[in-house]
């Protein structure tokens, strides 16, 4: 076990170099001069070459790589070009209700997805079975901005059942501010007993998060399903079935944990897709996170934040996904042996 | 079952795309002809979807929309799959340390989720349909390369490969004759599997103006240009957003079924 952890840590390293290269060659592409896009048009040619000697830009490219790299390890992730801010204040405020947003979403997702995959394959061939499948091919394929139109439209604009926009009504900060200890809103409300935040922060959840959980939600219980049918062809559902269980018994007692292997490390790719996802659903319902940030960094042009919100992704998901590696060894017995 | 799902998913395209070729003849209206008398009209006789806010026939715009829709994923899918394939074909077969880097470089790639490393790339380059189709294919061909390799890999060690290489057949040969043609199933089933991921990747980077500019009809730069319409006139949002759904949704359908038909796996279930 500690050898292939080190193992699997040397690769992600590897791969988050990769990641900091490419980040950092993608930025070099901005057609047009960076210099000139930051010192403007009307910029002299000494205000100009200030600007080059600033960014490092007559150094040779690996020069700049070096520097880019250094930078990245102290903390500099540039400075936005919109918010004038460092990067990563902005990134440090946005990720966390991005992950609360996402968070919910996926709780959501394994929630209801399972068990709709459960009764899916219970009723394989049948009709609930085709009509859980066409939903969740319906699911994966509907565009999420548009979902989160129509029911931002509905479900907020006619029937008012919920709040339009927004985390949480921004006038309980003076009636009952809230201290931050994880940043990540809806916990900070809970754990320091702060209720009319919470209950705010929970209404304007709802419906962003149910968007952002559809594409999630019919992944899960796709693969819930396909994998739990391959199990109950297994031997040991034979066996099960011999002894006279019936075969909601042998699908929910006996096929469904290993069959949640595969949907486990599912979640780690849902997970990223959701994040990034999650952008255009907190575009249209202007939740303050990551994807409210590049979506109003791209009309900017703002490259510094875009290129930070894509570092930072990236290693999330790498992160992600060497989490769930390590923990499918530890509930899969069988994984370990291979 | 299945079966009933992927023929009507077939189905489905088949009308998509005829409706996308043959849209100059079938479309009521010019694509881009500005009325601003007759703006923002309900569906009716005259405009089955109604008019957007420059009084172009929306339904005329929803069938060009598809031309651009099946130019991007063609376009996608072909340049992605064609690099993925021959770098996953020679690093499965060849092995060894060129192996090593070429997987290497998938990983970064995949590092990143699609959607993300697309934005970040359109953000970048000058928004156009070309941007879009170049920024998707940038993070589409590590999928196939890695899908590639393996089946690659396992093929270059099947007997009649081994006989190839005894009766003094030169590699580059023996991959072109015998292991590109046997690694292809399996790709084109993932092709079709991703022809909806490409659908909906591209409207979101034509949702956030990365991607087709004016006066193109595309349906993702429908949806933003109306969006703020959406309450009073819901027609102008609800017929692009379908149509996108409606597409991706063939599309998956067909994939899913062409998986199931092929694995033979699954055939015996």
């Amino acid at each position: 076990m500690p050898r292939y952890v080190a193992r699997r840590l040397g690769q992600a390293l590897l791969v988050v170099a990769g990641v900091v290269v490419l980040t950092f060659a993608i930025m070099r592409m901005v057609p047009g001069d960076p210099a000139v896009a930051f010192a403007g048009p009307k910029a002299t040619p000494a205000q100009l070459a200030e600007a080059r000697e600033r960014f490092g830009l007559d150094d040779p490219l690996w020069v700049q790589l070096w520097n880019y790299v250094r930078d990245l390890a102290t903390g500099d992730w540039g400075t936005s070009l919109r918010t004038r801010q460092a990067v990563l204040d902005d990134l440090y405020v946005a990720f966390p209700a991005s992950l609360e947003l996402v968070g919910t979403a996926l709780v959501i997702a394994v929630v209801a997805g399972i068990p709709v995959g459960v009764l899916a394959a219970r009723h394989k061939r049948r009709l609930p079975d085709l009509g859980v499948r066409a939903t969740s091919v319906l699911a994966v394929s509907v565009p999420v901005f548009w979902l989160a139109l129509a029911v931002q439209t509905v479900f907020a604009g006619r029937l008012d059942w919920f709040p339009v926009a927004g985390e949480y009504d921004l006038t309980l900060d003076t009636t009952s501010p809230l201290t931050l200890w994880t940043n990540i809103t809806i916990v900070d409300a809970l754990i320091t007993g702060n209720w009319p935040i919470f209950t705010s922060t929970l209404e304007h959840l709802v419906l962003p998060a149910l968007v952002v959980a559809a594409y999630p939600t019919g992944v899960v219980a796709q693969l819930t399903r396909a994998a739990l049918i391959e199990e109950s062809g297994q031997d040991h559902a034979r066996l099960e079935r011999s002894l006279g269980f019936g075969e909601t018994a042998i699908l929910t007692r006996f096929a469904l944990r290993p069959a949640l292997n595969p949907v486990l490390s599912l979640i780690a790719l849902v997970f990223a897709y959701a994040i990034v996802n999650g952008f255009l659903v907190e575009a249209v319902f202007n939740w303050p996170g990551l994807g409210r940030y590049a979506v109003q960094a791209i009309s900017y042009r703002d490259t510094p934040a875009i290129a930070g919100v894509t570092l930072l992704v990236a290693m999330v998901y790498v992160l992600a996904n060497l989490l769930v590696d390590l923990l499918q060894r530890v509930v899969d017995p069988r994984v370990r042996l291979r | 079952m299945r079966d009933r799902l992927g023929l009507f998913g077939a189905a489905l395209i088949t009308v998509i795309v005829l409706a996308a070729v043959l849209a100059p003849w079938l479309a009521p209206y010019p694509a881009d002809a500005p009325d601003p008398a007759n703006n923002l009209l309900p569906p009716g006789a005259e405009h089955w979807f109604g008019t957007d806010y420059a009084g172009r026939d929306v339904l005329t715009r929803v069938l060009y929309g598809g031309r651009t829709s099946l130019v991007i994923v063609v376009a996608v899918l072909t340049v992605s799959a064609t690099a993925g394939v021959i770098l996953g074909v020679v690093a499965g077969y060849a092995g060894g340390w060129l192996r090593d880097v070429i997987m290497r470089v998938t990983d970064v790639f995949l590092a990143f989720p699609a959607l993300l490393l697309s934005l970040a790339l359109a953000v970048v380059l000058q928004p156009s349909v070309t941007t879009v189709i170049v920024a998707i294919a940038v993070t589409w061909w590590p999928w196939y390369a890695r899908l590639a390799a393996s089946v690659a890999a396992s093929i270059a060690t099947r007997p009649y490969v081994d006989a190839a290489r005894c009766l003094g057949v030169p590699a580059p040969l023996i991959v072109v004759r015998h292991v590109l043609p046997n690694s292809l199933t399996p790709v084109l089933v993932q092709v079709s599997l991703d022809a909806g991921g490409v659908i909906l990747t591209a409207a979101a980077l034509s949702y956030l103006g990365l991607g087709a500019q004016e006066p193109t009809a595309e349906w993702g730069l429908m949806v933003q240009q109306s969006q703020s319409l959406f309450t009073t006139n819901w027609w102008v949002v609800t017929f692009p957003g379908l149509a996108i759904m409606l597409t991706a949704f063939a599309f998956n359908l067909l994939g899913e079924g062409l998986r199931d038909a092929l694995d033979p796996r699954r055939v015996v279930k």
